[in-house]
């Protein structure tokens, strides 16, 4: 990841300003150290697809990309992505023009109640991304760290597989949605 | 689930740092990282930190370098950077035990140092530094200092370490010629802490030694480790037992990875070393 800029000693009341990208948009955010990134993203730049289950990192409904690297939202602070760029599911495609991932997702019927899904997704592409010759049968263990409470993970796993077959090289295109 | 009100500083470098726990170590101050283990505790209240000093601006503290026979790991190196860095090559048991630590979302952002640091008794790092006889750099205002692993672990999230000192990287001895090397773990669900585990290096005259966790309150060291003497040895070493695995469940599993590794780690002696 990206190294942050320093910043000196700040008091409990006091707010840190921090400048980020977010799906390719530079955003500015002042806020107290202990919000999450998580938080940032859905209360202060208004990116409510990023969901949040447990927030102290199990479910992992809150994973997005740091600098490409899938991490959970809720164990970062918001002041810590500091110069990163950072992707949400709203980077990852449109409804015009969804990602490999989510046209997988539609087809296979990898969503139920849906509140897991922005998770998956991310995790995913990620996935694809640094491993994109992996084999079907490691897939569970490595989608593993998304929760589904619905327990739809065949369906899941299944898309993943069928969009690691069919998806196009590189990055999400991240100026979009 | 929102952690309590902290001061927060990110220093620059590392005597910046150091002057910012010294300063802190009254009102609790502690070192983030990749907060993979921290922040959980902030955000039950666990722990409420006055001051949380973040490492993550010092560009020193995130490089692999390879230095006379050892592998050193900086304080801010993610463990999937350690997975895939070229230098961790020659470090075979590392690379081997790096994918049991928790999901590939925490590995991103989770430090080999921290997880050290933190010191879980079911973590595997502090087995894999124990085992290999790691060596783990500490620094603060008074001075620098070096802890050999097996001193390091005290008890249950305890280390030898003083509230102002910084561990600012770990260095694995390189796996010598002939090293052949073992890796387990049973849990209840991939990416749980472990309930037993192994780390094992066969050397090629046939010495081995075993480092378990998840079975005591820190790793539990085991050189001149044998199949024969594996019951005994379990029968001594498994202090553990909660409600998910008693102990005498335990005693089973390890005994079970040691045989199991123990074969496997000697078997790639045998074969020229690694695993």
């Amino acid at each position: 990841m990206s190294t942050p800029r320093p910043v000196p000693l700040t008091g409990t009341d006091e707010r840190i300003t921090t400048r980020l990208t977010v799906n390719g948009v530079p955003a500015e955010v002042t806020l107290p150290a202990r919000v999450t990134l998580a938080d940032a993203l859905r209360d202060h730049l208004g990116l409510t697809g990023t969901h949040l289950g447990c927030e102290h990192g199990v479910c992992g409904m809150c994973t997005v990309l740091a600098d490409g690297t899938a991490v959970r939202s809720c164990l970062l602070l918001a002041c810590q992505a500091d110069g990163a760029a950072i992707t949400t599911v709203e980077g990852l495609g449109s409804p015009a023009d969804p990602h490999p991932l989510q046209e997988a997702f539609g087809r296979h019927h990898a969503l139920q109640c849906g509140f897991c899904t922005p998770g998956f997704l991310m995790s995913a592409c990620d996935l694809l991304d640094s491993q994109p010759d992996i084999d079907a049968g490691d897939l569970p263990a490595e989608l593993s760290g998304v929760l589904c409470r619905c327990t739809g993970y065949r369906n899941i796993v299944a898309a993943v597989a069928d969009a690691s077959r069919s998806r196009r090289p590189g990055r999400p295109e991240t100026d979009r949605g | 689930m929102k952690a309590a009100p902290f001061a927060y500083v990110r220093p620059g470098s590392v005597p910046d740092v150091v002057a910012e726990l010294a300063a802190g170590a009254g009102e609790d101050a502690k070192i983030l990282a990749g907060g993979q283990s921290l922040m959980p505790v902030l955000a039950m209240r666990l722990g409420r930190p006055g001051v949380l000093v973040d490492i993550n601006a010092v560009p020193d503290l995130g490089a692999v370098t390879v230095a006379g026979g050892t592998v050193r790991v900086g304080a801010t190196v993610r463990q999937r950077e350690a997975q895939s860095a070229p230098e961790t090559e020659n470090v075979p048991l590392l690379r081997m035990s790096l994918p049991w630590v928790g999901h590939r979302e925490i590995r991103g952002r989770g430090t080999v140092c921290g997880s050290l640091a933190h010191a879980d008794p079911a973590a595997e790092l502090p087995a894999v530094a124990c085992c290999l006889g790691a060596t783990l750099s500490v620094v603060s205002v008074r001075g620098h200092r070096e802890i050999a692993a097996r001193d390091f672990f005290a008890g249950p999230l305890t280390t030898v370490l003083e509230p102002d000192e910084l561990l600012q990287a770990v260095s694995f001895p390189a796996a010598a010629p002939g090293d052949g090397f073992g890796f387990a773990e049973v849990a209840r669900r991939h990416g749980d802490f472990a309930l037993a585990g192994v780390a094992v290096r066969a050397g090629p005259g046939g010495e081995a030694t075993v480092a378990c966790f998840g079975v005591a309150d820190r790793p539990v060291v085991w050189d001149g480790a044998d199949r024969a003497g594996a019951a005994d040895f379990a029968a001594e070493a498994v202090t553990a037992g909660d409600a998910q695995a008693g102990t005498g469940y335990r005693r089973h599993l390890i005994r079970q990875l040691i045989v199991a590794e123990l074969d496997r780690a000697t078997a790639a002696s045998l074969d020229g070393g690694e695993s």
